[in-house]
């Protein structure tokens, strides 16, 4: 590390001095001031190539993680208030949770919706849905992650159409969007159109954003749910930034240098209970990123190089026995993520395992995280496990292991890892290896080897449990079908007409862009279900093959 | 004895398939013969799968919430094909819901957690038709 870089110490120094700080004293509780990090002079610091120790040089002393809760169910107007209940306690960005049909790209009065409307998220149909949900926010104000894959680039639409209606330019929105089709194939399974289709409008949106959203994220490239679908850390570390080399090809396929959008990928690891091994992953993920986009993809930015990442605690590692319990793995996992060197952080509420959060617990869960931030001083030094033997080892360990699958991936591709990624799909590569996985620690559990407090051991006081849950009703599914109903009289039927026209013409030719066409699409109130149908007649659908 | 034949279904746009594969493997290494009929099923075509398939017993697995709707529409359309093949639930089922479910005709429910153990005798008890004993 030090071949180039003769004063590693005097470099980072440099860099710290032209951060701004925090005003706050970096000190512990009982006075004792602390350095902004720790190490030896010719060692590897943060803010420093290959970033093992953090992206940045002051980390958390110039600005703490961004606490982003997640959020939304029922109708549009629901999700506002709770929006603006977390802003209102301090949150400082919003996430957005669709609905089952909205992430499948179906309307609220699709039959196949049934039961689903509002129920897991919010329902969005149409742009009146979109302003209903951002009503009295300001876009320019606040960043935005929405959490869409297939629909994406309709969503994407949609967003940038209610904010240009409310004034607020596109160039000015910052946020992000998944918009990571490759591991909704591998784990997550909420897919549309087939993975190459799909690839095209993660193409389109990298190429619109790239162009016209300066502070926009385009993919954040997450392997949350390969985790919670049951991979081991190294898998949901090779597979995420596998699947981030993929997109890394797809847009310079597309004529875009690296360096031009690789600054807006962003990553989204899971937060499990293993506290070391979660923290190892992080520094291993940075490190890797880092050294493939130099040395593979050719990168010379340091943005393009800087891993960063949103973390989630682990949903699967919460218990529906003794739910109080989860807020204790809750902040263990949180910790975890803030010391890897987060840049966001959701905190999953301790009902979680029962059903969507009640505001008492989602707002529990957001004080975990002001806890770590205000009260512990953990985020007065920058990557304080750095330079422990056994975090050295493990974080060496993971991006091994990491290497390993890489290669796998590569070999499937023949060299490419965007073909690596698609034709590992198409095997069930990826299926098999994260259900294999599963199934191991499901045996380990099984087997007693494995101890989850409340479930296999340590029950007492299991009967009391009675946490009052979230009730969503059928009443919000029926309100949004009317609301669809109306939208849909009073808007303009020949204007969505045509606007599916041009968007079915501008889906034949590979060449063009969707998303002017779905742009204008949505600001004629065309529906989510209509445009990812029109597109579908184009496209075709996805069927996975079912496996055990 | 024949072995017990089990359908394992999803239905719905819930795509959590973890927990159905993980069960379906369960089911499977306990001696049971395990059919999975994949992702984004509907009651119609889980119930006429398993009637064709002529399986002892169907397992749902539902993670999105949408349970309560879902799980006794798929009871309604096996009854509806002059089939009495029992329906277990499994997967995120509060407590309080698990009455109702019994009363819509599940045979039975599995919670959050449920050990291997309990997965297999539940199935394998709803096979049999005790649930149904018990329950008339």
């Amino acid at each position: 590390m030090s071949a180039s870089n003769p004063n590693p110490r005097a470099e980072w120094q440099k860099a710290f001095e032209e951060s701004r700080l925090r005003d706050v004293p970096f000190q512990t509780m009982s006075g004792i001031p602390l350095d902004p990090v720790y190490g030896t002079d010719d060692g590897e610091f943060p803010g420093q190539y290959p970033y093992t120790r953090g992206p940045y040089a002051s980390m958390y002393r110039s600005k703490l993680w961004t606490m982003r809760m997640f959020a939304g169910f029922g109708t549009a107007i629901d999700t506002n208030l709770r929006f603006k209940e977390i802003i209102r306690a301090g949150g400082d960005g919003l996430s957005t949770a669709f609905d089952m049909p909205t992430l499948l790209g179906l309307d609220s009065d699709d039959p196949m919706a049934l039961g689903e409307v509002g129920r897991c998220g919010v329902a969005i149909d149409t742009l009146a849905d979109m302003r209903d949900l951002f009503s009295g926010i300001d876009l320019g104000n606040i960043t935005t992650s929405m959490t869409i894959n297939s629909p994406a680039a309709v969503l994407l639409a949609m967003f940038v159409a209610q904010a240009e209606s409310a004034g607020v330019p596109r160039a000015k929105l910052g946020g992000t969007l998944q918009n990571d089709i490759l591991k909704e194939y591998q784990a997550q399974k909420e897919f549309v159109f087939p993975p190459r289709q799909s690839m095209r409008l993660v193409r389109d949106t990298v190429a619109f954003t790239a162009a016209e959203m300066p502070r926009w994220h385009s993919i954040s490239i997450s392997g949350y749910h390969i985790r919670e679908a049951g991979s081991t850390a190294a898998e949901e570390l090779a597979f995420t930034l596998g699947n981030g080399f993929a997109y890394v090809e797809l847009a310079r396929q597309a004529g875009l240098p690296v360096d031009a959008f690789a600054p807006r990928l962003s990553f989204f690891f899971n937060a499990h209970i293993d506290f070391f091994e979660e923290i190892a992953k992080y520094r291993a993920a940075r490190r890797i990123w880092a050294r493939w986009m130099k040395e593979r993809y050719g990168a010379t930015s340091e943005r393009s190089m800087q891993l960063r990442f949103h973390t989630q605690t682990a949903g699967v590692s919460l218990t529906a026995q003794q739910p109080e319990v989860n807020l204790i793995r809750t902040a263990i996992e949180a910790l975890a993520g803030v010391l890897g060197g987060t840049q966001s952080l959701h905190t999953n509420s301790m009902d979680e395992a029962l059903a969507l959060p009640t505001e008492k617990a989602a707002r529990l869960a957001l004080r975990t995280q002001q806890v770590i931030a205000y009260e512990t001083n953990v985020a007065h030094v920058a990557d304080p496990l750095g330079g422990s033997h056994f975090v050295e080892a493990l974080t060496d360990e993971m991006e091994a292991r990491a290497e390993e699958i890489f290669a796998r991936i590569d070999e499937m591709g023949r060299g490419s890892m965007l073909e690596g990624c698609i034709t590992g799909i198409e095997e069930n590569w990826f299926q098999g290896r994260i259900a294999d996985s599963a199934y191991e620690l499901e045996r380990a559990f099984n087997r007693g080897e494995r101890i989850i407090v409340g479930v296999n051991r340590f029950l007492e006081g299991n009967e009391e449990d009675s946490l009052d849950i979230l009730k969503i009703t059928n009443e919000d599914e029926a309100k949004q079908r009317q609301r669809l109903g109306q939208v849909k009289r009073e808007r303009n039927e020949s204007a969505v007409l045509d606007a599916l026209d041009r968007l079915a013409k501008d889906a034949v030719d590979p060449e063009v862009n969707l998303m002017p066409a779905l742009i204008d699409a949505s600001n004629v109130f065309a529906t989510v279900g209509e445009m990812m149908t029109t597109m579908a007649g184009v496209f075709g659908r996805h069927v996975e093959v079912p496996t055990i | 004895m024949a072995a017990i034949r089990v359908l394992v279904a999803k239905v719905g746009l819930d795509g959590h398939d973890r927990g159905v594969k993980v069960v379906a493997r369960l089911l499977r290494d306990a001696g049971l013969e395990v059919i999975y009929t994949g992702l984004f099923q509907t009651p119609e075509t889980v119930a006429a799968a398993a009637v064709d398939e002529d399986v002892d017993v169907i397992g749902l697995s539902m993670l999105s919430g949408a349970h309560m709707t879902l799980a006794p529409l798929v009871v309604q359309a096996v009854r509806a094909r002059n089939s009495d093949i029992p329906v277990v639930v499994g997967g995120i089922i509060p407590n309080q819901d698990v009455t109702e479910l019994l009363e819509a005709g599940v045979a039975a429910c599995l919670g959050p957690g449920a050990p291997a153990e309990e997965v297999v005798q539940t199935v394998i008890t709803a096979a049999r038709g005790e649930h149904r004993r018990q329950a008339v």
